[in-house]
C-alpha cells in the first residue's frame, strides 16, 4: 500500500485524472483511484492479484479495494489480538456494501494515514467504526448503484445492491461490481449515505464463523513469533533484573564461543520516558542467542532500586496516603456531614497488585533499518499507526520511511501498544545494520514489565437508622499511567481516565452523599493498561463495599443495586434479568453462596451473578450467570466468547499469584510462579446479551471488572470472610 | 553441532544441530514449520506440544538429539484446511480460538487424548488438558469441541481419527 500512496501523489503530481476526495463523512481522507486504462496510460491503481497483470483493483475508499475480475479486499484496520476485529471490521463495511463475508479476502492495515486510528484498545473498534465503516460500504454501494442506472440508462431507484451484484428490478438483469468498478470508481462520492435499520441487516448481529478460524486451528495462521525475514539475525536480551539498572561492564567471552553467535553488544530498552541499558546477543539461531545470553557476566549499577522496587513498600505509601484530601471525579451532597449523623458508618480498604498481561506469545519484533535510512518492521503490534510515529521519532526519520506490517497477536491485553520490544529490534537493527529479531523470553515477559499497577481503594460509607445508604465514599489511591508513562497528570486533579466504572456517571448508584477521587503515588516499576485497564482494580472496592453497605443495610445486595439503580434504565435492565436469569431469590443449598456485581466500563454494562460452594479441598467456582448490554453487536457468539475470556481473566486476576517485587526484582519468573487459571478451574458459564437498538458498547474489557467483586461478595455470601486484598486463594478457604 | 535425522509429519529431515537444541526450535527454525508454538520454555504452558510416537510431548524441553529416530507429528501433520481432523473440525464448529496461539498445542492435546480415551467425561478432558494453558480463557470451548469431536467419532464409528 506504500507503493500505490507513492503512486497517487506522482498521479496527482503529473496531473493525471487521479483524484483525492476528503469526505468529512469517515473522518478518513477518502482516496479514489481511477484508472487511466481509457486514456492508454498506465495505471496508479493497485494490483493484488498475482495471477494476472490485466487485473486493475480500484480502491473506492481506503477500506475497500475492488479489481475488475470481481475480487474484493476490505481491510481491517485494527490488529487482531484475538479479539475478532478480523472479522468485526470487514462485516461492518460488508453489512453496506452488500456483499457476503465468502465474496471477500481480508487484509491488515498497515500505519498509514489514510485509515485512520488503528489502535487496537479501550475496546473502541465496534464503537468507533459502527457508522464510519457502514458508511464506507454504504458510499461503494451507492457509487455502483450509480454506475449501473448509467450503463442500463435506467432510475437508480429501480435497482438494488445484493450479493456484490447490482440488479435491475424490472428487467432482472445484474452486473457485478467487478464489472461495474471501473466506472464506479470514476463518480463523485455521494453526500447521502442510506443506513441501514437494525431490522434490515443481513450478517451484522449473526453468529457467523470467524473467518481465520480453520488458519488457527491448522498452525498456518501467521503470528509475530512465526515471520521471518531474509538474512535476519535473532536476538536475545539480557536486560537488568531490577529493569532500571546501568551497565557497567560485561565479559561477552563464554558467549561468544556459542556456535552460532556473530556479536554481542550494549543495547538499549526505550521506555516512552527514559531508556534503559542491556545486553543483546545476536546469532543465527534463536537458541544460540539465548544460550550466548546465558553466558554473558554483566556488571550491574542498580544504584537504590533495591529499596526501590519493592511492592510491600510501596502497598504501604498507599495505605499512608488513605488519609490524603483527593481530587474528585464526583462529589455530590457531603459525605463528611452524612457519615457524621449515620446509624452505621463503614470504612475499608481494598487492595489489588501488580501483574503481567503474560499473552501467550511473548513479545517479539523484526526490524530493518536499511542503507537508505528507512525502516521495516513485521511485529505483533496493537496499533500500526502508532508505531510509524514511534519508530521514526526514535531513529529521527520521516514517517513516510517507516513500514509496518501486523501479523496475528498471540494475545495482547494492552501490553503490545507499548512498543519497547519493536524499538529493542529497531535499536540492534541500526547498529548491526541486518533485520534483527527479538524474541523476549517468558522471563523477560514476566520481569520486565510494564505492569498492571497495583492500587488501593479507601472506602467509606454510611446507612441510616431506616437502612438507606446515605454517603459512599471511593478515593482510588496509585500510580497514574498517564503520568508515569505520558509524563502527564494534571496536578491537583484526578487521573484522566481513573474515573472509568467509578464515577457518578458511569456508576450512577442514587446516594446523596457520594464522593469519588483519586490520589497518585508514584513507582519506579513499570506500569501500563491492562485488560480493563483501571476498573480492573477500582470495581473490586467499589462493588465490594457496595455489599458490605447492603448487608450493613440488612438488605439483599442485588435488591440494593437495583434500587439504587432504579433510575438508570440499563442497569435496571441489566439488573433485573440477572436476577431472573441467575435465579437469584432461590435459596441455595447448604455450603454456597452468590455474589453479584455490576459496571459499566467502555460503553458497556455488565453484570455477574456468582455462585460458589465450599468443598473439602477449598471453595469452587460453581457457576457464573452473565448480563451483557453492549447496545448493538457485530456478533453474538464473539461477544460470548470476550465474556467468557473476561470471566477466566477476572478470575486468575483474582485467585492467582501476582507480581510481587522484593529487593528490586519481581519474585515471579514463569508459569510455575505467575499462574493461570486451567482448565479444570474454568466455571460454568451462562451469558445473556441485551438486545436494544443502543450504539454499540465495548465487548473485549467490559466483562472484566465485575468478576472479582462478584466472586468475593459470593466468598462473603458462603463463609462470611470478607475478602479485601487481592488475590485471594480459594483453595485456603475451606 | 551433529547430524541428527528427524522424522516429521512423515518426512525425512537431515539436519546439523547442537544436539540439545530443544526439538521446539528444530521444528520452528530448521524444518520450518511455524504452527507450534514457543510459550514458556519449561513445560508449563503446552503451546509446544507434539506428538514423539504418537505420544504428547512439550517439545520446548525436549533435547533435538533425544527425538532422533522417532515419529514427530505436528499441527501441520494432523490435517489441513483441505483435510481438517475431526478435532480441528470440532474446534471450527465450537469457534474455540480467540488469538489463537494456544491452539497447536491444544488440539495435539487433544487429539492425544481422544485417540487413547475416546469416549472422555469432563474429568478425563480436564486432566488431560490441564496442561495447556489459554491466557485469552477459551477453555469452556475447548472442553465443548472436544465432546463434539468424541461424538463425531462414535457416529463414523472411528476412534479418535480422521
Ligand atoms: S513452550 Fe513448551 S510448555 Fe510452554
Ligand atoms: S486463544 Fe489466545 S491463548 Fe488461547
Amino acid at each position: 500500500m506504500e507503493l500505490q500512496e507513492e503512486n497517487n501523489t506522482q498521479a496527482l503530481a503529473s496531473g493525471r485524472r487521479d483524484f483525492l476526495r476528503l469526505a468529512g463523512l469517515t473522518g478518513v481522507g477518502l482516496v479514489l483511484g481511477f484508472s487511466a486504462k481509457a486514456s492508454g496510460q498506465k495505471t496508479s491503481v493497485v494490483n493484488l492479484s498475482a495471477d494476472s497483470a490485466a487485473v486493475l483493483s480500484f480502491e473506492l475508499h481506503p477500506f475497500i479495494v475492488i479489481d475488475n475480475a470481481g475480487g474484493i479486499t476490505l481491510i481491517n484496520h485494527r490488529p487482531d489480538m484475538g479479539q475478532a476485529t478480523w472479522q468485526s471490521v470487514p462485516m461492518m463495511i460488508a453489512e453496506e456494501l452488500e456483499v457476503t463475508l465468502d465474496q471477500i479476502k481480508i487484509r491488515q492495515s498497515d500505519g498509514l494515514r489514510k485509515y485512520g486510528e488503528q489502535l487496537s484498545g479501550g475496546s473502541s473498534t465496534v464503537r468507533t467504526g459502527w457508522t464510519r465503516l457502514r458508511q464506507a460500504g454504504a458510499a461503494a454501494r451507492e457509487m455502483f448503484l450509480q454506475a449501473a442506472a448509467t450503463e442500463w440508462k435506467a432510475q437508480k431507484s429501480d435497482c438494488y445492491a445484493e450479493n456484490g451484484k447490482i440488479h435491475h428490478r424490472p428487467t432482472g438483469k445484474s452486473l457485478s461490481y467487478g464489472e461495474l468498478v471501473e466506472q464506479a470508481s470514476a463518480l463523485e462520492v455521494p453526500a447521502d449515505l442510506p443506513l441501514k435499520a437494525k431490522k434490515d441487516f443481513k450478517i451484522l448481529g449473526k453468529a457467523l464463523p470467524r473467518p481465520e478460524i480453520p488458519a488457527k486451528v491448522t498452525g498456518v495462521a501467521e503470528f509475530g513469533m512465526d515471520v521471518e525475514v531474509p538474512g535476519m539475525l535473532y536476538a536475545s536480551i539480557e536486560r537488568s533484573p531490577m529493569i532500571h539498572g546501568k551497565v557497567v561492564s560485561f565479559d561477552d567471552t563464554n558467549a561468544k564461543k556459542v556456535a552460532g553467535v556473530t556479536q554481542v553488544l550494549k543495547a538499549e530498552r526505550k521506555l516512552p520516558y527514559k531508556a534503559c541499558e542491556s545486553v543483546a546477543v545476536l546469532a543465527n539461531s534463536y537458541w544460540a542467542a539465548l544460550q550466548g545470553r546465558k553466558a554473558l557476566k554483566i556488571v550491574w549499577d542498580n544504584g537504590t532500586l533495591a529499596e526501590e522496587l519493592d511492592s510491600s513498600v510501596y502497598a504501604a505509601k498507599l495505605r499512608a496516603a488513605v488519609a490524603q484530601e483527593a481530587p474528585s471525579y464526583t462529589n455530590l451532597g457531603d459525605v463528611s456531614t452524612a457519615l457524621a449523623s449515620a446509624a452505621k458508618k463503614l470504612d475499608a480498604v481494598y487492595e489489588t497488585p501488580f501483574l503481567a498481561h503474560a499473552p501467550m506469545e511473548p513479545e517479539v519484533a523484526i526490524a530493518h533499518v536499511k542503507e537508505d535510512g528507512s525502516c521495516e518492521i513485521w511485529a505483533p503490534v496493537q496499533g500500526p499507526d502508532g508505531t510509524i510515529e514511534q519508530v521514526s521519532a526514535y531513529l529521527g526519520i520521516k514517517p513516510e520511511q517507516v513500514t509496518v506490517h501486523v501479523p496475528f497477536l498471540g494475545g495482547a491485553f494492552g501490553r503490545k501498544a507499548y512498543l519497547d520490544f519493536v524499538l529493542e529490534a529497531v535499536y540492534l537493527s541500526k547498529q548491526t545494520k541486518t533485520p534483527v529479531k527479538v524474541i523476549w523470553t517468558r522471563e523477560d515477559d514476566i520481569q520486565q514489565g510494564p505492569f498492571r499497577p497495583a492500587m488501593l481503594s479507601s472506602m467509606r460509607g454510611g446507612v441510616d437508622e431506616k437502612g438507606a445508604i446515605t454517603a459512599f465514599e471511593h478515593t482510588l489511591i496509585g500510580e497514574s499511567i498517564s503520568g508515569q508513562v505520558f509524563g502527564f497528570f494534571p496536578e491537583g486533579k484526578p487521573d484522566p481516565w481513573a474515573g472509568e466504572a467509578i464515577s457518578h456517571e458511569e456508576s450512577p448508584y442514587a446516594i446523596p452523599n457520594l464522593k469519588v477521587g483519586f490520589t497518585r503515588v508514584k513507582t519506579e516499576i513499570p506500569i501500563v493498561w491492562w485488560r480493563s485497564v483501571y476498573p480492573s482494580n477500582s470495581s473490586f472496592g467499589h462493588e465490594s463495599f457496595i455489599d458490605e453497605l447492603a448487608h450493613a443495610a440488612g438488605k439483599d445486595p442485588l435488591a440494593v443495586r437495583k434500587e439504587l439503580m432504579k433510575d438508570d434504565k440499563r442497569f435496571l435492565n441489566v439488573l433485573t434479568l440477572l436476577e431472573e436469569k441467575s435465579g437469584w431469590n432461590k435459596t441455595l443449598p447448604a455450603g454456597m453462596g452468590k455474589g453479584v456485581a455490576v459496571a459499566k466500563s467502555f460503553g458497556s454494562v455488565c453484570a455477574h451473578a456468582f455462585f460458589v460452594k465450599k468443598t473439602a479441598t477449598g471453595l469452587v467456582v460453581d457457576r457464573v450467570v452473565t448480563v451483557l448490554d453492549c447496545g448493538m453487536y457485530v456478533n453474538p457468539d464473539n461477544v460470548r466468547a470476550q465474556t467468557e475470556g473476561n470471566i477466566a481473566m477476572g478470575l486468575t486476576a483474582a485467585t492467582k499469584p501476582a507480581i510481587t517485587f522484593a529487593k528490586g526484582k519481581a519474585q515471579q519468573s514463569n508459569f510455575h510462579q505467575y499462574q493461570l487459571l486451567r482448565m479444570d478451574e474454568m466455571p460454568k458459564m451462562e451469558i445473556h446479551l441485551v438486545e436494544n437498538e443502543e450504539a454499540p458498547g465495548g465487548v473485549g474489557e467490559p466483562g472484566l471488572p465485575p468478576v472479582a467483586p462478584a466472586l468475593c461478595n459470593a466468598i462473603f455470601s458462603a463463609t462470611g470472610t470478607r475478602i479485601r486484598t487481592l488475590p485471594v486463594d480459594l483453595k485456603k478457604l475451606v | 553441532m551433529a547430524e541428527i535425522s528427524l522424522t516429521i509429519n512423515g518426512k525425512k529431515h537431515e539436519l546439523d544441530v547442537d544436539p540439545r537444541m530443544p526439538l521446539l526450535w528444530v521444528i520452528r527454525d530448521m524444518a520450518g514449520l511455524k504452527g507450534t508454538k514457543f510459550g514458556c520454555g519449561i513445560s508449563q504452558c503446552g503451546a509446544c506440544t507434539v506428538h514423539i510416537d504418537g505420544k504428547p510431548t512439550r517439545s520446548c524441553s525436549y533435547p533435538a538429539s533425544a527425538a532422533a529416530n522417532k515419529s514427530i507429528t505436528t499441527i501441520e501433520g494432523i490435517g489441513s484446511e483441505a483435510t481438517l481432523h475431526a478435532v480441528q473440525q470440532a474446534w471450527i464448529d465450537a469457534q474455540v480460538p480467540q488469538c489463537g496461539y494456544c491452539h497447536s498445542g491444544q488440539i495435539m492435546s487433544a487429539v492425544a487424548l481422544l485417540e487413547n480415551t475416546p469416549n472422555p467425561t469432563d474429568e478425563q478432558i480436564d486432566s488431560a488438558m490441564r496442561g495447556n494453558l489459554c491466557r485469552c480463557g477459551t477453555y469452556a470451548r475447548i472442553k465443548t469441541a472436544i465432546h463434539k469431536a468424541s461424538q463425531k467419532g462414535k457416529e463414523h464409528g472411528i476412534t479418535g481419527g480422521k
